[in-house]
C-alpha cells in the first residue's frame, strides 16, 4: 500500500448558500498522478484553493503526510511542500523570467533583511544557490526557457511559455506535490501533447507527486494513474480513466441526462 | 541535426516555436532607442552599478567647490535631503507598491525626535552618534505601529488610513506643548505651533557639523550609503518578494511569500529612512516646525518618486534635482527665459516627427512670427512698441519677432486664457491639422510668456512652468524618467 501524501477527509466548503465542495474524500499517493475532471463550476479550482490555504474549509481535514494543514496561511502551506499553478496565469509579469523563479524561493531561504542589506556571507551564499536553482528549474524545459529568455520580462513570453514558466515557478518552491490547474488550457494540439509529456517527465525526473485539473481528455487519458470526477462539489466517480470516462454519472454531468440515456 | 546540442546561451537556430509577433515586437522595442537619447540609454545600460553611482557622486562631490554658500543650501543640501526622503518612499511605493500618504509624518517624527533628544528646547544634548540610531529605531518602530493595523489594507484604503495618520501627526505636534503626563506633569514636548527651536547641530564624537558645506558632504555620504544598502536589499530575496507582492499579492502569498510581513517590512524601511532624513533636516534648520511636514512636502516627494520612475533608484536622484533645481533656476527672469525657449525647442524637436514636418513647424513658426510682427507694425504700431520683461541677449533677439504691446497687461491676460484653450484644443485634433495648429499655438505661448509670465518668475510662474514641465514629461514617459513601462496582459 502506497503512502498517502495528500489526504482530504469529508471536506466541506460553501459560499453563502452555495455549496461548492460537499463531503469530499480524496487522497493522492506518493509518486502518483491524479487527475480531477468535471464540468465548469464543479468545484475543481475551489478544491485547489482549499488545499493551498487560500480559502479555509467550513469542515473537514486536509492532511499532508499525515499532518493537518488546515488553518495555515498559504505561504506556510507552500513551505510544507505544496505548490500550484493558476488556471488564469498569475506570473509576476514585469519581473524577468529568472526573477520569477528566484522570487518564489523566498520560503526556502533564510537570510534576514539585515544580512542582505550588508551582503553578509550567508546572504551571498544563498543568493548563489537561488540563482543556480532557478536556472536548473528553467533548464527542465529544454530550450523553451533558456539562455536569452532568462533576462526578458515575463510578459514578453508567448502564452505557452508563460504556462511553462508557471510550472517552473511552482517547481522552484521545492514542493513534494504539484497542483496543476489546467496546464493545457489554451494550448494548440502540439503544445498540449508536449505538456502531457512534460507532466510525465515531472514525475519521472523531478520526483513530484501530481494532482492535475484538466479538461483535455487526451491529456487526462495519457497521464493519469487515477481519475476523479467532480460535479457540484461531489465526487461522482473515481478510478482508472476508462472506468470514469464510461461511468454513466460522468457522462450525464458532461452531456446532460437525455444524452446519457440515449447513449 | 537532431543530436546537435544547443548551448543555453544562444537563441535556438530553429523556428522559434512560441515566439509570437507580440514577443518579437517587444524585443524590437528594446533595440529601438535611437538618436542622442538612445546612445545615452545604451551607455547607461552598459555601465556597472558602481559606475552609475559615480556618475552621480563625482559631480555632487565637486558641486560645493563651484558654488556659493547660499546656493549650496538652496540647490544642493535641500535636494539631497529630499532625495534621501524619496529613497525611502521609493521602497514603500516603488518596490512594494503601497500607497502611503502619511510618509511625511515619519520625516517630521525624525526632526522632532532629534530635537527632543538634542536641543536647547528640551535641555537634553545627546551626541549624534547616539541620537541618530535612536531616531532611526524610533522611526522604524512608529512605522511598525502604523503598519500593523493597516497591513491588510490595499490601495485606496491604505491611502486614507495613512493620510489620516499624516494629518494626525501635524495636529499632534501643534498641540503637544502642554501634555499632562502622569507623575511628570505638564511637559512642552514639541513647542506647539511655534515649533521646536534651538536644535543642536549634529555632533559625532566631538566632530561638530556646522557649515552648510559640512552638512552637504555629510548628507551626500548618508545618501550614498542608504542608496547602496537599499540597492542590496532590492537585489535580495526580500527585494524580489517586494516586487512580486507589487505584481500580484495573491500569487506571491501562494508562492511562499508572507505578504503581510513583507508589507510591514517595507513600511518600516520607509519610515526609518524618513526619520533619518528628518534628523538631518532638523539639525540643518536648527528647528522643527509643524508647517514643514504638511501635504505640500508629501506632494513634492511623490512627484520626485513618480517623475523618476517608481522603483528606480537612479530616477530618484535625477527627479530630485529636477523638482528642486528648476524652481530655483526660474527665480531669475533671464535664466527662466533660457529655460522656456530651450524647453520649447527640445519638446518640439523631440515630439514632432517625421523630420519634414519638424522643419515645417520650425520654419512656419519663425515665418509666422515675422509676418504677424510686420503686419501689426503696419496696422497698429502700439502692438510692437513695448519691451520684454527679460533683459538678456535672448530677449533682444526675440523682440523683433514676438508682439510686445506697450500696455500688455489686459491683452496678455486674454491671450493666456486663449492659450490654455488652444493647448486643450490641440489634444483633440489629429494629423496634419494638429501640425498646422501647432504653429500659432507656439507663437501664442511665446507671446504670453514675453508679456505676462516672465514678469512674475519669482512668484507663480515658476510653479506654473514646473507644472507644465511635469505634465509634458509624464505624457512623454508615463513610467517616469528611469522607470520601465509596466505591462499588463488581459
Amino acid at each position: 500500500m502506497a503512502q498517502k501524501l495528500l489526504e482530504l477527509r469529508s471536506l466541506n466548503k460553501s459560499f453563502g448558500g452555495l455549496t461548492v465542495i460537499s463531503d469530499l474524500d480524496l487522497h493522492v499517493n506518493e509518486d502518483e498522478i491524479v487527475s480531477v475532471i468535471g464540468p465548469n463550476g464543479a468545484g475543481k479550482t475551489t478544491l485547489f484553493n482549499l488545499i493551498t490555504g487560500v480559502y479555509g474549509p467550513d469542515d473537514g481535514e486536509i492532511l499532508l503526510d499525515g499532518k493537518s494543514i488546515v488553518g495555515l496561511e498559504p505561504h506556510q502551506v507552500t513551505n510544507r511542500g505544496v505548490a500550484r499553478t493558476f488556471q488564469t496565469l498569475r506570473l509576476f509579469l514585469n519581473m524577468t523570467v529568472r526573477e520569477n523563479v528566484m522570487a518564489v524561493q523566498y520560503g526556502r531561504t533564510k537570510a534576514t533583511v539585515l544580512e542582505s542589506m550588508f551582503r553578509l556571507p550567508r546572504a551571498r551564499r544563498e543568493e548563489k544557490e537561488i540563482r543556480a536553482r532557478a536556472e536548473d528549474k528553467l533548464g527542465f524545459f529544454g530550450q523553451r526557457l533558456v539562455g536569452y529568455r532568462w533576462d526578458q520580462p515575463a510578459y514578453s513570453l508567448s502564452y505557452a511559455n508563460r504556462r511553462r514558466l508557471e510550472i517552473a515557478r511552482a517547481m522552484a518552491t521545492e514542493p513534494r506535490i504539484l497542483l496543476l490547474d489546467e496546464p493545457a488550457a489554451g494550448m494548440n494540439p502540439s503544445e498540449t501533447h508536449e505538456i502531457a509529456e512534460l507532466i510525465g517527465k515531472l514525475r519521472e525526473d523531478g520526483g513530484y507527486t501530481i494532482l492535475v485539473i484538466e479538461h483535455d481528455m487526451h491529456v487526462v487519458e495519457g497521464i493519469s494513474d487515477r481519475v476523479i470526477a467532480l460535479d457540484h462539489g461531489i465526487k461522482i466517480a473515481e478510478g482508472s480513466f476508462d472506468a470514469v470516462a464510461t461511468d454513466p454519472r460522468v457522462v450525464e454531468a458532461y452531456l446532460g441526462l437525455r444524452k446519457a440515456e440515449t447513449k | 541535426m537532431a543530436d546537435e546540442k544547443l548551448t543555453p546561451q544562444q537563441p535556438p537556430d530553429q523556428p522559434r516555436i512560441g515566439v509570437d509577433e507580440w514577443v518579437a515586437s517587444v524585443e524590437d522595442k528594446r533595440e529601438r532607442y535611437s538618436g542622442v537619447v538612445g546612445r545615452f540609454r545604451r551607455l547607461w545600460d552598459a555601465l556597472p552599478v558602481g559606475g552609475r553611482l559615480l556618475v552621480f557622486a563625482i559631480p555632487a562631490a565637486i558641486f560645493p567647490l563651484v558654488t556659493t554658500e547660499g546656493n549650496l543650501f538652496r540647490y544642493g543640501l535641500i535636494t539631497l535631503i529630499y532625495a534621501l526622503l524619496a529613497l525611502g518612499l521609493n521602497v514603500v511605493v516603488g518596490f512594494a507598491g503601497l500607497l502611503d500618504l502619511g510618509y511625511i509624518a515619519f520625516f517630521g517624527f525624525g526632526a522632532y525626535m532629534y530635537g527632543i533628544l538634542a536641543s536647547g528646547h528640551s535641555g537634553r544634548h545627546w551626541p549624534a552618534e547616539l541620537a541618530i540610531p535612536v531616531v532611526i529605531a524610533g522611526g522604524a518602530l512608529l512605522g511598525l505601529l502604523v503598519g500593523l493595523p493597516s497591513r491588510r489594507l490595499v490601495g485606496d484604503y491604505l491611502a486614507i488610513v495613512t493620510l489620516f495618520f499624516g494629518q494626525a501627526f501635524v495636529v499632534f505636534v501643534n498641540n503637544a506643548n502642554r501634555i499632562n503626563f502622569p507623575f511628570i506633569g505638564h511637559t512642552d514636548l514639541t513647542g506647539g505651533a511655534n515649533g521646536l527651536d534651538n536644535i543642536d547641530p549634529l555632533d559625532f564624537f566631538g566632530w561638530k557639523v556646522t557649515t552648510t558645506k559640512d552638512y552637504y558632504y555629510f548628507t551626500l555620504g548618508a545618501f550614498l550609503l542608504v542608496m547602496m544598502l537599499l540597492y542590496f536589499v532590492n537585489e535580495s530575496r526580500t527585494g524580489r518578494a517586494w516586487r512580486a507582492l507589487r505584481e500580484d499579492p495573491l500569487a506571491a502569498e501562494v508562492m511562499s511569500m508572507p505578504i503581510n510581513r513583507l508589507k510591514l517590512l517595507a513600511f518600516v524601511f520607509g519610515a526609518a529612512t524618513a526619520a533619518f532624513a528628518g534628523s538631518i533636516y532638523g539639525a540643518v534648520q536648527t528647528g522643527a516646525f509643524p508647517g514643514d511636514f504638511d501635504v505640500g512636502l508629501l506632494i513634492t516627494i511623490y512627484a520626485i518618486v513618480i517623475l523618476g520612475g517608481a522603483g528606480s533608484l537612479a530616477g530618484v536622484i535625477v527627479a530630485a534635482i529636477v523638482v528642486n533645481a528648476v524652481p530655483e533656476l526660474l527665480r531669475d527672469a533671464n535664466q527662466a527665459e533660457w529655460v522656456f525657449y530651450v524647453g520649447l525647442t527640445v519638446v518640439v524637436f523631440a515630439r514632432v516627427r517625421p523630420w519634414p514636418r519638424l522643419v515645417g513647424v520650425v520654419a512656419g513658426t519663425i515665418g509666422f512670427g515675422f509676418a504677424v510682427h510686420a503686419i501689426a507694425d503696419a496696422v497698429w504700431p502700439r502692438l510692437t512698441a513695448g519691451s520684454s520683461g527679460g533683459e538678456g541677449a535672448l530677449a533682444q533677439a526675440v523682440g523683433s519677432w514676438v508682439l510686445l504691446p506697450s500696455d500688455p497687461k489686459q491683452i496678455a491676460n486674454f491671450a493666456f486664457v486663449i492659450l490654455i484653450a488652444a493647448v486643450l484644443g490641440l489634444t483633440l485634433i489629429h494629423g496634419v491639422w494638429r501640425t498646422v495648429a501647432l504653429v500659432p499655438t507656439i507663437y501664442l505661448a511665446t507671446f504670453v510668456w514675453e508679456n505676462l509670465l516672465i514678469q512674475q518668475t519669482a512668484g507663480a510662474t515658476r510653479f506654473l512652468l514646473l507644472g507644465a514641465l511635469l505634465v509634458v514629461l509624464m505624457n512623454a514617459r508615463p513610467q517616469g524618467l528611469f522607470g520601465t513601462a509596466r505591462v499588463e496582459i488581459v
